[in-house]
Order: C-alpha cells, then sequence, then structure tokens
C-alpha cells in the first residue's frame, strides 16, 4: 500500500492505534503488533509517587524506535492543560513534535471543545508542533484547523469509545472534499466493516483503540482491523461500481440452453 | 549540621524532602530507568539539568510518564 505521509514523517500502516484498556501490557504490545500499525498513541499522566523499582512501563513495550509514538492530550479540558502536555510529552520522548490535540468539552460525550482546540493548535503549530487533530466532524472548524497548519485532520465518527461507527459519512466526505491535509477519522469505530467504510469514503487513515482493546480476542480484532483497513483502501483506490436500481446480468444471453 | 527540610508540591500532593537535589528525588521514585519528564512551577527541566537542579520551598513538581491510551 502507498505510504501515508503525515507531515515531515512517512507512515506504512494506515491504521493507528491506541493502548489503553488493556488487560496488561503483553496484550498490548501483541494486539499493536497483529495490527501492524506503526504510528501508537500513549497519553501522558503523573507518575505514581512510590513506584516500585523495575515496574514496567508501557515504553518497555513500544519502543520508540520501532514505533512512532503519538502522546495525547486526552483529558485536557483547556488550552493551558493541553500546552502543557505536549510540552512534557515532547520532552519525554526526547524533542520529538508530533502530537495528537484533544481538548474534551464534556466528560459524558468526550466531544472536543473545539474553540479551545482551534487556539491550542494555533500555539502548538507556532511552536513547531506537528498537530494532528482531534475534532468534531464539522467541516467548516477542520477547515480553519488545516489553515492553522495542523499536519493531520483528525474528526470522531461518533463519540470516542461508543462504536457506533460513522454516524455521519456526508459530513466526511465533505471533509475530505474540503482539506489539503490527511483526513484520518479518529474515534468511533466498533467493528472491522466500520474501519472499511472510513477508507471507502476516501479516509487517509483510521485511529481507533476501543474497537480493538474491548473485544473478546483483541489480537484477532487487531488483524482483523489491518485487514480491514488495507481492503477499504484497496476499494476507495479501485473505485466502485455505480449503484443501479435493477439487475444487470453478469452471464452472456446467447448460448443458454433452452 | 542542620538538616535541610523543604516542602513541595509533588503531582499535586505536598511532600516535604531531606534534600533539595532534584536527582535525589528521583531517585527517590524509582524512576530512573523509565521515560518521564519533569515539570516544575509550569517550566519544562530538561534531562541534561535534572542533575544539578536545586528545588526551592514550595516549588510546584509535575513528573510525568506515558501510559496507555488513545
Amino acid at each position: 500500500m502507498e505510504k501515508l505521509v503525515v507531515g515531515s514523517r512517512e507512515f506504512s500502516s494506515r491504521l493507528l492505534v491506541g493502548t489503553g484498556k488493556y488487560k496488561d501490557f503483553q496484550e498490548t504490545q501483541d494486539a499493536i503488533v497483529a495490527s501492524g500499525a506503526e504510528v501508537v498513541t500513549v497519553a501522558i499522566r503523573r507518575t505514581n509517587i512510590g513506584q516500585n523499582k523495575g515496574e514496567p512501563n508501557l515504553l518497555d513495550f513500544l519502543n520508540p524506535e520501532e514505533f512512532i509514538i503519538l502522546p495525547n492530550t486526552a483529558g485536557c479540558y483547556s488550552v493551558d492543560d493541553a500546552v502543557r502536555t505536549c510540552n512534557l510529552a515532547r520532552e519525554l520522548l526526547d524533542g520529538h513534535n508530533l502530537v495528537k490535540l484533544e481538548v474534551l468539552g464534556d466528560e459524558k460525550t468526550l466531544f472536543p471543545n473545539m474553540t479551545q482546540t482551534l487556539e491550542a493548535a494555533k500555539i502548538l503549530v507556532e511552536d513547531n508542533f506537528e498537530v494532528m487533530v482531534y475534532c468534531t466532524d464539522d467541516p467548516i472548524l477542520c477547515k480553519e484547523l488545516d489553515d492553522i497548519g495542523c499536519v493531520s485532520i483528525m474528526p470522531l465518527a461518533a463519540p470516542i469509545g461508543s462504536g457506533l461507527g460513522i454516524t455521519n459519512p456526508y459530513n466526511i466526505e465533505i471533509i475530505l472534499e474540503n482539506s489539503n491535509k490527511p483526513v484520518i477519522v479518529d474515534a468511533g469505530v466498533g467493528t472491522a466493516s466500520d474501519a472499511t467504510i472510513a477508507m471507502e469514503l476516501g479516509c487517509d487513515g483510521v485511529l481507533m483503540n476501543t474497537a480493538i482493546a474491548e473485544a473478546k480476542n483483541p489480537v484477532l480484532m487487531a488483524s482483523a482491523m489491518k485487514k480491514a483497513i488495507e481492503s477499504g483502501r484497496e476499494a476507495f483506490l479501485a473505485g466502485r461500481m455505480k449503484k443501479r436500481l435493477y439487475a444487470s446480468k453478469s452471464s452472456p444471453e446467447d448460448g443458454a440452453i433452452k | 549540621m542542620n538538616a535541610i527540610t523543604i516542602g513541595i508540591i509533588l503531582n499535586g500532593s505536598e511532600i516535604h524532602l531531606k534534600s533539595n537535589s532534584l536527582k535525589e528525588l528521583i531517585d527517590s521514585l524509582n524512576l530512573s530507568e523509565a521515560r518521564f519528564a519533569v515539570e516544575i512551577n509550569r517550566e519544562i527541566v530538561p534531562k541534561s539539568q535534572i542533575d544539578n537542579y536545586t528545588l526551592n520551598d514550595k516549588d510546584e513538581v509535575e513528573i510525568v510518564i506515558a501510559v496507555g491510551g488513545g
């Protein structure tokens, strides 16, 4: 599959995955390897005071030299917290400047607060971050984020962790039409066909976490998602047939026995 | 010799320290082998400055690591 270019980086997989909600770090690693994803998101959190010596750390299982670590600002409800988190992430990852910006508006829906998201995006772009931005599926706001200089526009397909699928494919289509940057559906996918639908619409990639982590067999679902993304991309590139209301014969009419 | 005792806010909780060395604080947290980042009074402390950084009374210290997230 052709590479996905995001800002100054190239990704070989169009599936981006999260690392939350797994049973343990081993399962996280197994699922991520099965997904074939190269970009993996992590959250930045205060360390436990009194951590035991040698306690395993997520990044022991996901080597930043093998994967592209995408730190997120999950849990941030203000511009200030999101910008601080990005600065801490950049320090933690030795100057790595690719971040997933999300400024949330509400605990129940986890919908983004878009006025704060726009403001944080401006600050971060000016500070030389490459910003992949979680946003609503509003085409006008997506265009603004594009104009600000975000490297990828990542509209939600449905609320985070909901598994409802692509709830508004028409908006996604408009966002794709307007965007100069890769559009990656972030959040809402529930199963493999949802990921395929996003890719068939022409999305450049899909970012997911819960759909894999909460599957009964996360490793198998990760493998299914890998194929779903590839199928959807190929179908998009191939160009689907036109729909018609009535049947159209596939076999020749001549020579049928009568 | 007077033992130094300073009070800082570490990750939102007040603690008292007998040393004002940031390096000693980090060692005491068993973090030396992990990837972490430090912010003091809202300013990032680069890794290169940690060894020689002196904490002051009432400093607000945040130490973060990467955890699972989406």
